[in-house]
């Protein structure tokens, strides 16, 4: 997709120029993309043989497309008629379909590119075999991941990259969660997740900053949800992808307005019909995915910055002036943002940067409860910690903030408490002391308490 | 900036070869002639450029045209209202039509394509209705009326030229939308949601209100134009009154350096790119050599040629930014 610039690739020992995809795919070299590539509005066997149709006397023989692909999923173990809709399979099952179309133009090397990030835990077990069942078949796997348990499960080696370049490899005996976490992050792993044991538990009597009670939200609008945060505290929502964790955020946050329910801030009770209640109620989102909810990627770094507190620093509908050069200069500094100057596109950012953008937008208005969605998803260990210290230093000023992570170690490592969701409902709330990963786990599999 | 440049060094060739193949171009009366058009034009092509930046399109223009054009003079001479009722009820039309469209992309949430396709269709119809297809005009009445689109304030010095009073109009709306733009937070929010709807919504923006915001003052333009235009010819056809008018203000704003994906232009563009489509027209009518009727298709020629190169310019930048973050 990409020509290297210098450098060659050998492939059993010969060299290759591999100067398109359609040049890696003769050569036995598959790419299964994070955003998965299918037509979703085409069936399985057509997408399978997309661009490749067999064809019968100029036409596309259908017949022969279902016969094949029901072997090629077979040698996957899905089992879904090859006519099903791509649109109509859930995720996990599209990611095996990938899969299946890359084994059906004989791939020798397979590269996967965080292929479980949006499975649940059944499916990624699932892709786990299937991995395991092609690598002793004699497919060579890339594995592309920052889920550390998942590469200590599956790897027989371990390249790990840091800023662009080899940090460092790790044989077969060597690959333990500290030995990655310490090439990944080049310093020791001790200073990494830093909530102290101290900060935690000390949560203030009195009034809490947000109530939810009997909260419906669209996605689930039977489940009732309640739940408080008081000021200072930090309360992470674990639980699978698809559990209802993102509605709740974007419940609060008025982007999705409940079915039914109260919100109380400060006691208060508000309505959040729209995004722009929930801010003026002192809330900021750090919405899911960045580049679709959180950024104007074509715009600079400064119109993104000031986006959100236009409003309230606006001069009778004119632009603030000199605000918008202030805030940015120093939200750049204060979060330590990487970027030539604050006139910079936000595409040309890093995605840690690009992060930091949005969390600046919104701490640009002082909110006093702080919603983060997957607040570090795809971004680098040094821009991670940075946003864990950020939290912190919020936390520290009275800042509630309430997050979701599909990373156990963030909130294993972030959170004074815990609210474990399953199918839409709260299945349990864990305080500092009981937070384990089998705790969280078990409630997020549905075992109540 | 750089593609203002291009506009107008683009504009600046058509002119010079337009000159150099007909001496009626640099004449007075023609030059004058021109920059009414280009301000009557102009107008519309601003209305459209707002509706394009939130990335949508509005297609009834020269509908709009025609409805108030023809309507216009027949609320005033045929019906008899008072001239300040007229005009109010011209104006509250035109806005309704925007709000109208505006809700129905948002609420309803239909492609502008279609609601305004369909508005192309209904404002003509009723127009050709209630009028019966009577060509409608001022006659030798409402001059005072008429001269907003007719006089001229003469320049010392040169004779037999003036600067057509549309062209201050044309200022004013320009001015107005250029500082709604880029200078409130408005304009800001508009940009935002053309280049990221959602993005723009999450970070509070009322992003339906500004749309609706946006086809309101598409419509309010376009009625404008329409008063404007009528004064100027005093005589409207209900049937082809403002036909394609909406193509040329679309093909102008783009040329300017509007995007149909939505984010981008200036008003600067817009009117330069007005202006261009303009003095093509003038020249296909000036120069002997070039047949008459093919003009849609140098029309045509030009806008896409003009869009080509502005994409290989933007590619060739680019990469060339590309290269550079490779070495620094």
């Amino acid at each position: 997709m990409q020509p290297p610039d210098q450098g060659e690739i050998r492939l059993e020992g010969a060299r290759v120029e591999i100067d398109s995809v359609e040049t890696a795919l003769r050569h036995g070299i598959a790419l299964i993309h994070q955003e998965l590539n299918l037509a979703d509005n085409l069936d399985v066997g057509s997408n399978i043989f997309l661009g490749r149709e067999p064809r019968r006397r100029g036409l596309i023989d259908h017949a022969r497309i279902h016969a094949d692909a029901r072997l090629c999923l077979a040698r996957v173990g899905l089992e879904v008629d090859s006519r099903t809709l791509v649109r109509d399979l859930t995720i996990g099952h599209q990611q095996m379909v990938e899969i299946a179309k890359a084994l059906s133009v004989d791939a020798r090397v397979l590269i996967m590119d965080e292929p479980t990030s949006s499975l649940t835990q059944h499916e990624a077990e699932q892709l786990k075999r299937v991995i395991r069942d092609l690598s002793a078949r004699g497919v060579s796997i890339v594995y592309i991941s920052h889920r550390l348990g998942e590469v200590r499960e599956l790897a027989h080696r371990v390249t790990v990259l840091r800023d662009g370049a080899n940090a460092g490899e790790l044989g077969a005996g060597e690959i333990t969660h500290d030995n990655l976490v310490r090439l990944m992050v080049g310093r020791d792993v001790s200073q990494f997740y830093r909530r102290a044991a101290g900060s935690a538990s000390r949560a203030p009597e009195g009034v809490p900053l947000l109530e939810v009670r009997g909260l419906r939200t669209p996605a689930h609008p039977e489940k009732e949800l309640a739940f408080e945060l008081r000021a200072g505290e930090m309360v992470g929502i674990a639980g699978l992808v698809g559990a209802g964790r993102t509605e709740v955020l974007t419940t609060l946050f008025g982007i999705t307005p409940a079915a039914g329910g109260e919100i109380l801030i400060s006691g208060v009770p508000r309505t959040m019909g729209a995004p722009i209640d929930a801010i003026d109620a002192g809330l900021a989102l750090v919405p899911e995915d960045r580049k679709q909810q959180g950024l104007i990627l074509e715009m600079a770094v400064r119109e993104n910055m000031t986006l959100a507190s236009l409003r309230r620093e606006q001069r009778n509908g004119f632009l603030p002036g000199p605000y918008e050069a202030e805030i940015s200069a120093s939200m750049i500094s204060r979060l330590s943002i990487k970027t030539p100057h604050d006139r910079q596109e936000v595409r040309f950012l890093s995605g840690g940067n690009q992060q930091k953008v949005v969390l600046g937008k919104w701490l640009a208005l002082e909110p006093r409860v702080l919603l983060l969605d997957e607040p570090t998803r795809g971004i680098d260990v040094g821009a991670k910690a940075e946003i864990y210290r950020i939290m912190e230093e919020l936390a520290g000023q009275g800042v509630a903030i309430l997050f979701v992570s599909s990373e156990m170690e963030e909130v294993l490592g972030l959170s004074d408490r815990a609210l474990v969701m399953h199918e839409g409902r709260i299945t349990g709330e864990l305080p500092r002391r009981d937070l384990s990963e089998e705790a969280v786990m078990r409630l997020a599999t549905g075992h109540s308490g | 900036m750089k593609k203002l440049l291009g506009i107008f060094g683009l504009l600046l060739v058509v002119c010079v070869a337009t000159a150099l193949m007909s001496d009626k171009f640099l004449t007075p009366f023609n030059i004058e002639n021109l920059l009414r058009r280009t301000a009557l034009f102009g107008v519309l092509s601003i209305g459209v450029a707002f509706v394009i930046i939130t990335s949508g399109i509005d297609l009834s223009i020269g509908s709009v045209v025609c409805l108030i054009g023809v309507g216009l003079p027949w609320l005033l001479t045929s019906v008899k209202v008072p001239l300040a009722l007229g005009l109010l009820i011209a104006a509250g039309v035109s806005v309704a039509i925007g709000c109208a469209h505006g809700l129905l992309i948002t609420r309803l949430r239909i492609q502008p394509f279609v609601v305004t396709l369909c508005g192309l269709l209904i404002y003509r119809g009723v127009t050709r209705g209630f009028t019966r297809d009577q060509t409608m005009g001022f006659g030798n009445d409402f001059k005072e009326l008429r001269w907003l689109a007719t006089s001229r304030i003469p320049v010392p010095g040169i004779e037999g030229f003036g600067i057509p009073f549309p062209c201050i109009i044309l200022l004013v709306v320009a001015v107005a939308a250029a500082i709604f733009l880029n200078q409130t937070i408005y304009g800001r929010y508009l940009l935002a949601l053309g280049r990221n709807e959602d993005a723009a919504r999450y970070s509070g923006i009322r992003t339906e209100r500004m749309i609706v915001l946006a086809y309101v003052i598409c419509a309010l333009l376009s009625g404008l134009g329409g008063m404007l235009f009528v004064l100027d010819v005093n005589s409207a056809q209900p049937a082809d009154f403002g036909n394609f008018y909406e193509l040329y203000a679309i093909a102008a704003a783009v040329l300017g350096g509007c995007s149909l994906r939505g984010g981008q232009g200036t008003i600067t563009g817009v009117i330069l790119g007005t202006a261009l489509m303009q003095v093509l027209r003038t020249m296909i009518t000036l120069v002997d050599a070039l047949p008459k009727n093919i003009e849609y298709a140098i029309i045509g020629a030009v806008i896409l040629g003009g869009v080509v190169a502005d994409e290989l310019v933007k590619r060739f930048v680019a990469r060339r930014k590309a290269a550079r973050q490779l070495l620094g």
